[in-house]
């Protein structure tokens, strides 16, 4: 027994000893891929998935979260709530530097919270329950609420509110000014250059505040548009890094197998992407909600998951993925049934009007994705017309409200009165954004729902209003909800400490580090 | 008439291209009657290989839809495509290029200058273009091959009329006062045919191929299955599933094939200056 316990105190030493042997060390250069290329990197007015992913690592905001999406400092140092929930208090880091030289100081954050109320949809929203916010002195930023909101603290990653710099953005005409294509940020990395259709290229921060970070001399986000190349410039070692969604499904499996490769399903958790078809509910067929309904029944979306996805991802049950907080599968329920598709559509009285199907311009994937749903859709007898065409061109016509169906995939941020309501509730209805009520639904006792949850006390009663809501949603079918979205991250396995947020590799080079 | 078939016949490429379009046209026209199921349909587990099923001859894709029956319903596209944009092709080039050759002057520099400002644009890019903007669908890809391969019709077409024009019997029928459209359709046309016939095979087959490279770019109509469709689409699953790209490929190969090998046959049958005798 005496020697077990020496065994066990022996192993334990050697763990030990060998996690101190994994000291960070410094230097190197880190391949990734970029898929697609962004549209632009200023975070404050771009906030497609590539530019997060990328512009992460070049702005910040106030708080990072753990993959337990807990806030954690950042530009924050520390924070505090007062009694009635209705005033936060943060104190800013001392000596941060913005890439330029000037500091950053809370007239910064004043600025980019104005700033953004007007660039940036979601942070927007988020800050609609913001009375005011004060800077009492440089490093105190005091945000006083209207009433308590009870998400609030989940609103300061990066992506959702990126600080920017006052005094290269004040007064200028925010979208033309020319630091949007040479972005200045406070992050462990800074912009260097940008060969259109080739590669970003992004290099270390050397003022960086926090001393020894980054460890990375430089990342090369490499901009492959081919899937297949994407894949073999992993294999040839070209590029290191394959974040999520950045090769097809089918190739995953083949490359996890190849030797020194990890792969990762985390950190997604604070985006948990869901998949769904926006249903145009304005006009034609789709304005009935047995027609809606009957496109549930009428899809296989286990095929979907099995086949197109690769057995990556669950199911959808309705607007909140399972890892949102106060989901509930307590709904009813769209089993694949063409049967019941068809009779809802007999019953709805459709007459075989063509409907335009507008897949997402994503890689194979997505293509192959559109196809498979129109075949069923095809299958109980509605009239499906793929119209072909690229990302912006798909972000037109969604924006326009030109379309039919179309696919999508959003991220909800943890908290239904952040990334869920917002497609439901009428005042997110407007034309021109791809990301918020793009389907026209608009049902008065589901607004009100939302805007009593966001605000509502104690989480009981939150989670009472926000069933209710997922319940009354999921029988109105606003759009097709298809899959709880998974995204492996594959990466050389000499790449460590990638990942260690809730946001994963879009603020991940901050730790990250190569063992040579 | 018979002339021309014994000598056509008598080509051995002008056989094998006839066999083979007139297989590649069968199968368009009479194929979807026997395979009613659409080939988008999802008919078995994915990336079954050929030969394992009979059901699914040739395997399935990466959805699990049939290539066999793929290929069946891509024929028809492909050659509808490639003859009704040829046909479209012909339209615009021989009156253009009939007139030039027949007004010659100004009217033959202003329409020569304006093909040839079709002519420098690589027809490849052009075509690309084309489809983009217009949106990809079945009339914009047929309408764009013909812009891009109209200009050599014209081209050779005027060069004949211009050979043409010169003859004796046309000049008597402009002597005899006949009208210039008359002279233009029933004098100077048929005789400028032959070459015509043997390039319009082989647009044919270049619109075919075009096509292909535009849906392989995924310029194609996305509610219709073609050969460069299914290459395309297979394309990046090629290290898994071989035959996904590689039967319409094949299908590709050989209807190109065959079409240019009519061509050739069509110029021997056709040009009087290789004397049949001798051949």
């Amino acid at each position: 027994m005496p020697k077990r316990v020496l065994l066990g105190l022996l192993l334990a030493c050697g763990l030990t000893a060998s996690a101190l042997a994994q000291e960070p060390k410094t230097g190197g250069v880190i391949n990734a891929v970029i898929q697609p290329e962004p549209p632009g990197l200023m975070l404050a007015m771009v906030q497609n998935g590539p530019t997060q992913m990328v512009s992460g690592n070049i702005f910040e905001g106030l708080l990072r979260y753990s993959p337990k999406l807990e806030p954690q400092p950042e530009l924050a140092e520390s924070w505090s709530v007062s009694e009635d929930a209705r005033t936060y208090t943060f104190k800013l880091r001392k000596g941060v530097t913005w890439h330029d030289g000037k500091p950053f100081t809370a007239a910064d954050v004043l600025f980019s919270v104005e700033m953004l109320k007007q660039t940036h949809a979601r942070a927007r929203n988020n800050l609609a329950q913001v009375d005011k916010v004060e800077a009492p002195d440089d490093h105190t930023v005091v945000f006083t609420l209207k009433q308590p909101f009870g998400p609030f603290l989940g609103i300061f990653e990066v992506g959702s509110m990126p600080m920017v710099p006052k005094h290269l953005y004040e007064g200028t005409d925010w979208k033309t000014n020319p630091y949007n294509n040479a972005p200045v940020g406070t992050g462990p990395f800074m912009f260097k250059e940008w060969q259109k259709g080739a590669f970003i290229r992004l290099v270390k921060n050397p003022n960086y505040y926090e001393k020894g970070k980054p460890y990375i001399d430089e990342i090369y986000w490499q901009i492959i548009p081919d899937a297949a190349a994407r894949s073999v410039a992993y294999e040839t070692g070209k590029v290191d890094v394959l974040p999520g969604g950045s090769v097809e499904n089918f190739d995953v499996p083949r490359l996890s197998k190849l030797k020194d490769t990890c792969v990762t399903g985390a950190g997604w958790e604070f985006f948990s992407p869901l998949a769904w078809l926006w249903l145009n509910n304005r006009q034609g067929p789709l304005a009935d909600k047995r027609v809606r309904q009957a496109i549930m029944y009428a899809i296989d979306r286990d095929f979907a998951k099995d086949v197109i996805w690769n057995g990556l991802g669950k199911v959808a049950t309705g607007p909140s993925a399972s890892t949102i907080k106060y989901y509930t599968d307590n709904v009813p329920k769209y089993p694949y049934d063409p049967a019941k598709a068809k009779a809802l559509l007999k019953e709805a009285g459709y007459k075989g009007e063509k409907i335009r199907l507008l897949p997402l311009a994503y890689g194979e994937t997505w293509q192959r994705w559109g196809e498979a749903v129109k075949q069923n859709l095809q299958d109980v007898g509605i009239s499906i017309e793929t119209i072909a065409t690229d990302v912006a061109g798909g972000n037109q016509k969604i924006g326009d409200w030109d379309y039919d169906i179309a696919f999508t995939y959003l991220y909800q941020y943890g908290d239904p009165a952040l990334g869920v309501g917002r497609n439901y509730v009428s005042s997110a209805i407007a034309k021109g954004q791809i990301f918020n009520n793009v389907e026209g639904y608009s049902n008065p006792e589901i607004d009100k729902l939302f805007a009593d949850g966001a605000v509502a006390t104690p989480d009981s009663k939150r989670k009472e209003i926000y069933e209710k809501a997922q319940k009354i949603l999921v029988e109105d079918v606003p759009v097709a909800w298809m899959l709880e979205l998974q995204f492996p991250t594959i990466t050389r396995c000499k790449v460590k400490n990638l990942i260690t947020t809730g946001i994963g590799v879009n603020d991940g080079f901050k730790d990250a580090w190569l063992d040579k | 008439m018979k002339q021309f078939w014994k000598s056509m016949l008598k080509s051995p490429s002008g056989v094998i291209g006839l066999i083979i379009l007139l297989l590649a046209i069968s199968v368009a026209v009479f194929g979807p009657m026997l395979f009613p199921n659409s080939p988008w349909r999802m008919v078995q587990r994915p990336f079954l290989p050929p030969f394992t099923l009979s059901a699914v001859p040739l395997g399935t894709d990466a959805l699990g839809r049939d290539v066999f029956a793929g290929m069946i319903f891509g024929a028809r596209v492909s050659l509808l495509v490639g003859l009704v944009s040829t046909l479209v092709a012909l339209l615009v080039g021989v009156p253009i290029g009939a007139m030039a050759g027949y007004f010659g002057g100004k009217v033959d520099d202003a329409l020569m200058r304006f093909t040839e400002f079709f002519q420098t644009i690589p027809s490849f890019a052009l075509a690309i273009v084309l489809v983009a903007i217009l949106q990809p669908s079945i009339y914009s890809i047929v309408a764009s091959i013909a812009v891009v391969s109209w200009p050599p019709v014209a081209r050779l077409v005027r060069g004949e009329v211009l050979s043409l024009r010169t003859r004796e019997y046309v000049q008597a029928a402009v002597v005899t006062g006949q009208s210039n459209t008359w002279i233009i359709l029933r004098e100077i046309l048929p005789n400028a045919l032959s070459p015509v016939i043997v390039l319009a095979s082989l647009m044919v087959a270049t619109a075919i191929l075009l096509e292909s490279s535009l849906s392989f770019l995924g310029l194609g109509d996305p509610n219709l299955i073609s050969w460069g469709y299914m290459v395309g689409a297979g394309r990046t699953v090629i290290r898994q599933a071989w035959w996904i790209t590689v039967f319409p490929g094949v299908a590709i190969l050989i209807s190109v094939l065959g079409l240019n090998l009519i061509g050739e046959g069509l110029n021997d049958a056709l040009n009087p200056r290789l004397s049949r005798e001798g051949r």
